[in-house]
């Protein structure tokens, strides 16, 4: 009884976020009802028995995924009449995408078969002895583990291609070399002297006074003369 | 060889356990505070905390409203008015300190010639409101009675130096 | 009683709500000392006191403090997103106390001892991010901001080699329930054999829970107090206690990853007669007082160091740890099912 409920539930809030993703008019508000969405899934899985998925559905998608979509979304600054402009001339495009999904909705639930002799998925793979997440690795890394590969190198190659395209060498970068950094030593920039303690200090007069500077003014060699303003000079010297 | 030691000492962290050490040691040295409302640091009798007007021994007050600490003050803090007194001598009817604009600078006590207006040790004179801190006469001689024997002797020991 | 505790509805709800009960209690009495704790520690390293006038040793300090917050005006910005900005505090709260549903505090004693704890920690804590993420968009404050997206950098990057490290294990245990974990370190703990993945999981987590050094989110030199610049009173004091309690939860991750969580330090007598909880306690503890230890040592890092931390150091770094055990485990036969199963 409550698993049908909960299954209920996740499956109304999980159907209702989808909604939302699209209708929502702050996209930021839409990621987050995507993220609702794919907390749901993982709920259904939940009671569909696979626990293992769930989970990596939470650490991956909301985890990881989502919070890179929100970033982007965040940051940017979307003007919604431009990306309305195209909705005509999109619309045919976006329309047989959603036919094609509804067609196939309609063959799982109807369990129609358009191939007789295929095989039935192996629902509940492997035996109640071994654990869910044994049985995923099995599948993956044992029976199927050349297909798996080549997905990860398809994903590697996708990864490599993203970075070579946006990744530009600036040659008037500054960067930080914290190997050097921590290589240098004092000997290598510094030249430490040796000096005596009041040396030099004599030709100063005995102050430590820099040249030229304050005290050369302060205390001048020879009595300045005072100077006279012309309209004054009548008052004699 | 220069390297690899480098290389090594970097990998093991060195520096940063080096540096938790240090605070480590530092956990479980003596306290350099001091339990503030219970214990008091020392006081130097120059200290320039809150304001009085002293006395003479007799209980005539010291001021002769000769202004010097009205004039000499930076912040103009201090509003002094004066006229004679019944029995002619010259006084102050008037001495108020604006708390809030005094720089505790220490200026009217050096101006002062009968050592009147004098910065004492009190330095917990924290008020709720505004208002309290503008002192007036009876204020600043009421501070005067109440801390008249440390101000004396805050003055005799600094009076070698003056 | 028992009867209707074991084999009712009811009772099983009431038995859960007691249980959740019995964990959260403690704890958020254990943050108001981890406080308390951090204050005086810090305190001392800096050769003061500490808060020691409310209360006997100040100990009433933290719960005096929770009053003068809790008394405060809710302050909501102008163009903030109302929902958003209050839904954000109680999300990080929410999330720091859901992952104590698997922490196993003795042999099976978990409220949810489920086949997948691991990972249900490791998902639990990638989700703090959104808190943090959403108050600083929805505070409308450019210092919130910043300070919600430098953390979710922060916490992204180091959550990279966070699971690296936990795979590493996972290939020594061959279980992802975190009593098998526990109970795989009986002969010897992950921190000794694993020291290097030791030290880079502590490292990790003090990224993960944003405290110093890395602390740049709420770095106040530059981003005036980060993501909750604009918080006050409860909301405020909501991530305050969702991040000291996601300070404890990454302490109790780490002492049942590394240090053998419930386990004593060796099985002999007189460490035996010790129950498994205050094993566990003094492990926290221990890690608990090494996170304020960091704060008052280290500097705070540079933004592009703490990056180059993460992905040039800490990531090469577990990967290339995992790869080793991998091959050790294999080349000794060590590795979990491979005697059962075979090497398939």
């Amino acid at each position: 009884m409550i698993t049908q409920l909960a299954f209920y539930l996740f499956a109304t809030v999980l159907v209702l976020s989808g909604a939302m993703v699209v209708s929502a008019r702050n996209p930021v508000h839409a990621v987050l009802f995507l993220i609702l969405g794919f907390f749901n899934a993982a709920g259904l899985f939940l009671i569909a028995g696979a626990e293992f998925l769930a989970m990596i559905l939470v650490i991956v998608y909301v985890g990881a995924v989502a919070v890179l979509f929100l970033f982007v979304v965040m940051m940017l600054d979307v003007n919604f009449n431009q990306l309305r402009e195209g909705l005509q001339r999109y619309a045919p495009v976006g329309g047989a995408v959603g036919v094609a999904l509804l067609a196939e909705l309609v063959f799982t639930v109807g369990r129609l078969k358009l191939v007789p002799a295929a095989r039935p998925l192996p629902v509940g793979a492997g035996s109640g002895t071994v654990s869910n997440t044994e049985a995923l690795g099995r599948l993956i890394y044992t029976d199927y583990i050349l297909l798996f590969q080549a997905c990860g190198l398809v994903l590697l190659v996708a990864m490599i291609g993203a970075i070579v395209l946006t990744l530009r060498d600036r040659p008037s970068a500054r960067r930080q070399d914290v190997g050097m950094q921590h290589a240098r030593v004092p000997a290598d920039t510094l030249e430490m002297m040796e000096l005596k303690v009041g040396a030099s200090v004599d030709e100063l007069g005995g102050y430590l006074r820099p040249h030229d500077g304050y005290g050369a003014v302060a205390a001048p060699s020879e009595p300045r003369k005072l100077r006279v303003s012309p309209e004054d000079e009548h008052l004699g010297a | 060889m220069a390297f690899l030691d480098r290389t090594a000492r970097s990998f093991l962290l060195t520096e940063l356990i080096g540096g938790l050490g240090v605070t480590l040691r530092y956990m479980f040295k003596p306290k350099a505070t001091i339990n503030y409302p219970y214990e008091k640091g020392h006081l130097s009798p120059r200290f320039r905390g809150e304001h009085a007007l002293r006395r003479y021994p007799n209980g005539e007050e010291r001021c002769i409203a000769c202004k010097l600490c009205e004039a000499v003050c930076p912040a103009e803090a201090i509003t002094i008015e004066a006229e004679p007194r019944d029995d002619g001598s010259r006084r102050t009817t008037r001495y108020d300190i604006d708390m809030t604009k005094c720089i505790y600078c220490g200026l009217c006590e050096e101006a002062c010639p009968v050592d009147a207006i004098v910065e004492g040790p009190n330095y917990e004179f924290a008020t709720e409101t505004r208002e309290e801190l503008m002192y007036d006469k009876d204020k600043l001689l009421a501070n005067g009675d109440r801390w008249e024997s440390v101000l004396a002797r805050r003055l005799e020991l600094d009076a070698p130096y003056r | 009683m028992t009867q209707f505790l074991f084999h009712s509805l009811a009772g099983l709800l009431i038995l859960t709500v007691l249980e959740c009960l019995a964990i959260l209690v403690p704890l958020l009495m254990a943050v108001a000392y981890l406080v308390y704790g951090e204050r005086k520690v810090l305190g001392a390293i800096q050769l003061r006191k500490g808060p020691n006038t409310v209360g006997p040793f100040g100990l009433f300090q933290t719960f005096a403090d929770a009053i003068k917050m809790l008394t405060k005006e809710t302050v909501i910005p102008s163009g903030a997103n109302r929902a958003l900005y209050l839904f954000a505090p109680f999300l990080t709260f929410v999330l720091a106390m859901i992952a104590w549903a698997v922490i196993p505090t003795n042999n099976g004693w978990a409220i949810a001892d489920i086949n997948v704890g691991v990972l249900y920690l490791f998902a639990v804590s990638s989700l703090g991010v959104y808190g943090i993420l959403i108050a600083g968009w929805a505070s409308n404050s450019k210092y919130a901001f910043m300070g919600g997206l430098r953390s979710a950098a922060q916490m992204v990057s180091y959550e990279v080699s966070l699971g690296l490290v936990i795979v590493s294990i996972l290939l020594v245990v061959g279980s992802l329930n975190l009593n098998d974990i526990i109970l795989a370190q009986r002969h010897v703990w992950f921190a000794l054999p694993m020291l290097p993945m030791f030290v880079i999981f502590f490292i990790s987590t003090l990224a993960e829970t944003n405290r110093a050094p890395f602390d740049l989110p709420e770095g106040e030199s530059e981003l005036v107090a980060g993501f909750f610049v604009e918080y006050s009173s409860l909301a405020f004091g909501l991530f305050f206690l969702g991040e000291y309690m996601n300070m404890i939860l990454m302490s109790a991750m780490t002492s049942i990853l590394f240090l053998g969580g419930w386990l004593p330090p060796v099985g002999i007598a007189p460490f035996t007669w010790v129950p498994g909880p205050i094993w566990l306690i003094l492990k926290i503890v221990f890690l608990l007082f090494m996170f304020i230890w960091v704060r008052a040592t280290f500097p705070r890092y540079r933004y592009d160091q703490l990056m180059r931390l993460g992905w040039k150091v800490f990531l090469p770094c577990s990967l290339a740890w995992m790869v080793l055990t991998a091959c050790f485990l294999m080349a000794t036969g060590l590795l979990p099912g491979m005697q059962t199963h075979g090497v398939g």
